[in-house]
């Protein structure tokens, strides 16, 4: 029997209380990093329990989310949708009318303050679909910081239009040739540059994953989602939901949307993760589906990786979602199953994406489109007077080259 | 018996001599070319080996030996490989410590009690951990204690009075304090900076330190040699073996001379 750690050791807490002061959710998350960033992550950690106690950083960052991101953002009844597919009500939480057109911008306002108070005047990134780079050139160019974007180099190609936003926001694109040359060598080269001008720099993860207290610190400025649309639900329907669903790549979207309905045991979670070819072929980015723990990128949690513990390349039609890894909370909500994840392939996203322009109006980012592929399925099985909740977490005008191009269409 | 590493630092302590560790992906170019160079880094006068544990990411490292790591995994270099070369190493070799240096995902893979016990009976002496600080060392340091295995942890500049007491709690053989804030292979050491930080470090540690990270010429190891208990040396000499990739008799004489001046260079500036 191995040591190796175990849910089973873990007594089972409050599940809104997580995580631990040491960022564990139950043996995920955690901080493995090498000693030089323990520091920097220690300072990070008291900068950023210090503000959420500060009632004038709390006021600043609404008043941003407010009037720079333009929320609160609608919860939209699709009727349309919803009759067609002739089951549940299904309602899009529309994250994808934020400034900058998708979820990104609420929590990289909010690492920006951080920083701010931290005195840092160069911020750096990684980003897969570029939207969490677009969101943070965006932020920098607002508060005067130097930007650094890291991308890999095949996502560079599939998001071409995004990379082109960045550098009209002042940001430098850096490729990232190493590895499979995509988000997780953007994520490893944004940890080599952090590491390496830790003084001037603040790292803006983009995601619910890293070393504590990313994954806390994300969460709790993404769970703007969730209570708006807590509120929205109850304001507009009169109810909770019955089910949400939201699309997990590192999955920051979807814990924002989850966690303020966590203690609602009635409300269903559903994440979706990145089918690609297919789970059983392996080419697919959907590790809580088909992974198992262990530590990446200061973390444990469920990862793709070989039986020799070496990290395994992805693969989805959404740059968003192609990751190993996964966020500690997800990973700790599947154990318990308090969340269901579930998987999507690359085509069932594509005819969900196609579905949602015809059917609503709506060109959903590809991530969302798996979302929405999952909706698909879910819906008819529900009854008319249920409801679900789906995160429309990004705008798809950054996919439509790839969309024409999977149609055989050159734009 | 004693573990090799605490053996040989008392004995370099004992002749009033700066240690030198040098560092190689296993595997990189291939296994049985780690074996040899092994071997040719001893002949040097290299008197700690530290064998890298090649992974897909690793994050805490340069350019340099995040190639050295590709290179391996893309002949299929495996921990249990590397275990196996440590085994080949020690058929001629029982004296010679081995540091096994890598990432947790690795060994978490196999299971730590396993990595454990097969890393004991392979011929290891030691293991560093790069992304395992104190906090999180607990169920692996129990395991690698439990199988006599020495775990080294890195001290940064940056790292406070507070931090270093967590890493004595289970720090044992060296600490290896990381020389310059960035990755390995990355800019060059500050002699006078970590002379001066190494010395309030050792007003609480009592474990030999290692300085690595930025030590890339005699030169440089030299201008730390008086302060440190050992220097490290990696990329550089996996640079040397990277320019030489086609020959490999060219490859080891080169190594082999580098290490020979790093040698030099520590024993000539303790003497003066």
């Amino acid at each position: 029997m191995s040591a190796t750690p175990n849910t089973r050791d873990i007594e089972a807490p409050d599940p809104v209380n997580l995580p631990d002061l040491a960022g564990h959710f139950g043996i995920y998350g955690g901080k493995f990093v090498a000693e030089t960033l323990m520091g920097p992550l220690a300072e990070l950690e008291r900068v950023y329990s210090a503000a959420m106690r500060d009632p004038e950083f709390l006021a600043e960052f609404e008043q941003d989310l407010a009037h720079y991101v333009g929320r609160p953002s609608p919860l939209y009844h699709a009727r349309r949708l919803s009759r067609e597919l002739g089951g549940a009500q299904i309602y899009l939480k529309r994250e994808d009318l934020n400034h900058t057109g998708a979820h990104k911008v609420n929590n990289t306002i909010g690492q920006a303050l951080i920083a701010r108070r931290m005195g840092k005047g160069r911020v750096i990134a990684e980003t897969g679909a570029g939207q969490h780079g677009v969101a943070t050139a965006t932020v920098a160019a607002r508060f005067g910081m130097r930007c650094v974007v890291y991308m890999g180099a095949e996502d560079i190609q599939r998001q071409s239009p995004n990379v082109y936003r960045m550098k009209l926001l002042g940001a430098e694109v850096v490729p990232v040739e190493s590895g499979s040359r995509t988000l997780k060598d953007a994520l490893n080269e944004a940890m080599r540059d952090w590491v390496s001008n830790v003084d001037d720099t603040f790292y803006i993860i983009g995601t619910v994953a890293g070393p504590h207290p990313y994954p806390v610190m994300v969460r709790d400025f993404q769970c703007v989602i969730g209570r708006e649309a807590r509120r929205q639900s109850l304001e507009q329907i009169g109810r909770l939901p019955d089910v949400l669903v939201a699309c997990v790549g590192g999955g920051s979207n979807a814990i924002g949307l989850f966690h303020p309905f966590l203690n609602d045991v009635e409300v269903k979670i559903i994440g979706v993760e990145a089918g690609g070819d297919g789970i059983e072929t392996g080419r697919h980015s959907a590790p809580l589906s088909a992974g198992r723990p262990g530590v990446l990128h200061g973390n444990r949690t469920y990862l793709m990786q070989d039986e020799d513990g070496q990290i395994k390349p992805t693969h989805s039609i959404s740059a968003g979602l192609d990751y190993p890894g996964v966020g500690p909370e997800h990973a700790w909500l599947k154990d318990t199953g308090r969340a269901q994840y579930v998987a999507v392939n690359d085509d069932a996203a594509l005819a969900a994406f196609h579905q949602l322009a015809l059917c609503e109006g709506i060109i959903p980012a590809l991530e969302s489109s798996h979302a929405m592929a999952y909706v698909n399925e879910l819906a008819p099985r529900m009854a008319v007077d249920q409801v679900i909740i789906v995160n429309l977490s990004g705008r798809g005008d950054k996919d439509i080259q790839m969309v024409a191009s999977r149609s055989g269409i050159s734009l | 018996m004693d573990n090799r590493i605490d053996q040989r630092f008392s004995e370099l302590a004992n002749d009033g001599r700066c240690a030198l560790i040098t560092y190689v992906t296993a595997g990189d170019p291939g296994p049985d070319i780690t074996t040899a160079i092994m071997h040719s880094l001893v002949d040097a006068g290299a008197d700690v080996i530290e064998l890298g544990i090649p992974f897909s990411d690793p994050m805490a490292d340069g350019p340099i030996i995040q190639r050295a790591s590709e290179r391996a995994l893309a002949e299929g270099m495996s921990l249990r490989g590397v275990l196996k070369i440590v085994r080949r190493f020690r058929e001629e070799n029982m004296t010679i410590p081995i540091v096994l240096m890598g990432y947790l995902n690795p060994i978490e893979a196999m299971g730590y009690e396993r990595f454990a016990e097969q890393a004991a009976v392979a011929g290891a002496d030691g293991v560093l951990i790069v992304d395992v600080p104190p906090e999180e060392a607990k169920i692996v340091n129990s395991q690698l204690v439990a199988h006599g295995l020495e775990q080294i942890f890195l001290i940064a500049p940056n790292s406070s009075k507070s931090r270093i007491d967590g890493v004595c709690e289970f720090a044992s053989g060296f600490v290896y304090y990381v020389s310059v804030k960035g990755v390995t292979g990355s800019k060059s050491v500050d002699a006078l900076e970590v002379n001066q930080h190494i010395a309030e470090f050792r007003q609480q540690l009592s474990l030999p330190i290692g300085i690595g990270f930025g030590i890339k010429s005699p030169e440089s190891a030299a201008a730390v040699a008086c302060s440190g208990d050992a220097i490290i040396v990696g990329s550089a000499i996996i640079e040397i073996m990277e320019r030489h990739a086609d020959d490999f008799t060219t490859m080891r004489r080169e190594v082999e001379s580098f290490v020979a001046q790093l040698r030099g260079a520590l024993d000539g500036a303790r003497a003066a």
